[in-house]
């Protein structure tokens, strides 16, 4: 059995693929939650949740959904999914919730999900949809992850809330860099594993 | 001179294609250039109006750069010793202090901008560019005395790195890097870059009673009540020609107003600079400094400063003087350039009294018009063609 091809939907978009850094979907929440690590941690299991069960939910019903109102039957699908994990957080870890505030009800804007929706849930059974779904949510959080781990021990000098760097360092001089905790920096930081990825995969390169 | 250009010549060959060093070869002809007169004329054509290289051009600026440079050293030593309480010292014991207060913060502004543009240049295979000439004693110059060298060090590698060389090095920098490292310091560290007691070396020693370390506009922007009077570092009120020398507290660069003329007055002798960008600047700066100071408002308090005060303190003169005229940033077009130099000068000067948490608006705004520049040419370009598109049709009904 063509183990490669079955699951091929999970594996590409981790880096062939990344719906970040080569499809540049989702930049905006990349930008607004990768400040600290925890919080880059949560939103990606939220929208890795939440894309993988609705690429199954579309994929179970696209060949019932009318083409003329696909787009607002996924926004419904989605919105209900969002709630329910906006839900969860709220019970379940109210301070990572608040941190996240708003961009937990943002992943319904989030152009990952629409992008994935479109272009694999309606035209693919649910299997490889919900491979797709956590592939590409992975290869989302593999990004926000790493973007958060810059930002945050250069920001702030810690780790998932941990202090990283010695006291005696801030006593002989060293400042953290407020800028890291700015968006500009994530969007530099992003660019950079851009960068380094496309150096890699020459193919890439436009 | 004559037994170094011989054992240059002498190990030349090595450098050449093909030679065992070939690799080094820009690094060669980049120190080879810098110290003698490159003797290569161009075989074709006859295109130039001048033998000026960016070399020179370079130098030029260096050495406008001059008069505020040691006039602020001088000031440096100045202030340190008016703030600890022995202003009657004599010229040189001032001069050196400041000279050697920020001797480390100039080499190492020069040493990693430099680095990391010859190690791109070998990488690229490129020839080594002198545009860190300028920047390199340009960003000391406009940071407080006291930042860290550390800091400086990653903000040079910062904004070489991600204003010049992934745009393509130098000319292909569509921000001025100088502007880059500073706001890169400003926004990272701000404890350090502004305030009360970065702008005065102390140098460990206690200052006097009545001192207070804040530059003129950031005295003005913390005041409360209405219209204040400006000090010097022990509390004398600052005169006019105190504040047309530039002996006040600021970024050691940028205090002297007389300096920056005699710098600007360089630049437009020799064609370097662009008079159309200075003086629209000039205009936009007063007249906005103007229309505050006729709506001034105890909200604002930098407002109550009198226009020309105004554009004599701080860095607006400094800034475009030397940042705004940058030709690598700037308008291409002569209309643009009005148009650059003339929303530079306002915005500056809106962004200094309107926005109480930035006492210095320069460096913001020519970062921002540096990224309006290339609009505003395509604008003017498009209107004159559109122009003339008209005209020949008008002729040919």
């Amino acid at each position: 059995m063509n183990f490669k091809k079955t699951f091929l939907p999970l594996f590409n978009p981790l880096s062939k693929d990344n719906p970040v850094i080569v499809q540049v979907l989702g930049i905006c929440s990349a930008l607004a939650v990768t400040a600290k690590m925890e919080p880059a941690l949560v939103m990606t299991i939220s929208v890795t949740a939440v894309l993988a069960l609705a690429n199954v939910i579309i994929s179970l019903m696209r060949n019932t959904i009318p083409s003329s109102i696909r787009i607002i039957v996924q926004l419904v699908v989605v919105a209900a999914l969002v709630v329910v994990v906006d839900q969860v957080l709220k019970a379940w870890n109210y301070e990572i919730s608040k941190a996240l505030s708003v961009f937990i009800g943002l992943i319904i804007t989030n152009c990952i999900i629409m992008g994935r929706l479109e272009a694999f849930a309606l035209n693919n059974r649910p299997w490889p949809a919900f491979l797709d779904g956590i592939g590409n949510g992975i290869g989302y959080g593999i990004i926000l992850v790493i973007v958060s781990f810059f930002r945050e021990l250069f920001g702030s000098g810690t780790l998932f809330g941990c202090q990283v760097f010695p006291q005696w360092w801030y006593d002989a001089g060293y400042q953290n860099n407020g800028m890291m905790i700015l968006p500009p920096m994530a969007l530099i930081v992003t660019a950079c594993i851009i960068w380094a990825h496309r150096s890699f995969n020459k193919d890439l390169q436009e | 001179m004559k037994g170094l250009k011989r054992n240059i010549d002498k190990i030349k060959p090595h450098f050449e294609k093909g030679g065992k060093l070939s690799k080094l070869h820009s690094v060669f002809d980049g120190f080879y250039t810098f110290l003698f007169t490159p003797n290569e004329t161009s075989r074709s054509g006859v295109h130039i109006h001048d033998g000026n290289d960016s070399k020179r051009t370079m130098i030029t600026v260096v050495i406008a750069l001059l008069p505020c440079c040691l006039f602020g050293m001088w000031n440096i030593g100045l202030q340190h010793f008016m703030a600890t309480g022995n202003p009657d010292r004599e010229f040189f014991t001032l001069f050196f202090y400041g000279f050697f207060a920020v001797l480390p913060q100039i080499l190492t502004a020069y040493i990693v901008g430099l680095v990391i543009e010859f190690i791109v240049a070998q990488m690229r295979g490129h020839e080594i560019q002198e545009g860190f000439l300028v920047s390199g004693i340009l960003i000391p110059m406009i940071c407080p005395v006291d930042t860290p060298c550390w800091m400086l060090a990653i903000a040079v590698a910062f904004a070489v790195i991600f204003a010049k060389e992934v745009f393509g090095g130098t000319g292909h920098n569509f921000l001025n890097v100088a502007l880059v490292t500073r706001a890169f310091l400003f926004f990272s560290y701000p404890s350090k870059m502004s305030g009360d007691n970065v702008f005065v070396k102390l140098g460990g020693t206690p200052a006097v009673d009545s001192y207070s370390g804040a530059t003129p506009l950031g005295q003005l922007a913390s005041s409360t009540e209405g219209a204040v009077t400006i000090t010097d570092v022990i509390g004398n009120p600052l005169s006019c020609s105190d504040i047309f020398f530039g002996l006040y507290p600021g970024s050691w660069g940028e205090t002297s107003t007389l300096c920056i003329l005699i710098g600007a007055a360089i630049l437009l002798l020799t064609g370097i600079a662009n008079w159309r960008i200075i003086l629209s600047a000039l205009v936009g700066g007063f007249c906005m400094a103007a229309v505050a100071h006729n709506w001034a408002s105890p909200l604002y308090p930098v407002s109550y400063l009198a226009p020309l005060t105004q554009l004599s303190l701080g860095g607006f003169l400094f800034a475009i003087v030397f940042m705004a005229t940058d030709p690598v940033t700037a308008c291409r077009t002569n209309p643009g350039k009005y148009i650059y130099g003339f929303l530079i000068g306002m915005t500056a000067i809106i962004i200094r009294i309107y926005n109480t948490g930035y006492p210095e608006g320069a460096m913001l705004s020519v970062l921002l018009m540096n990224c309006f520049a290339p609009l505003i040419d395509y604008c003017v370009v498009n209107m004159n063609i559109r122009r003339r598109m008209r005209r020949i049709t008008v002729k040919n009904q």
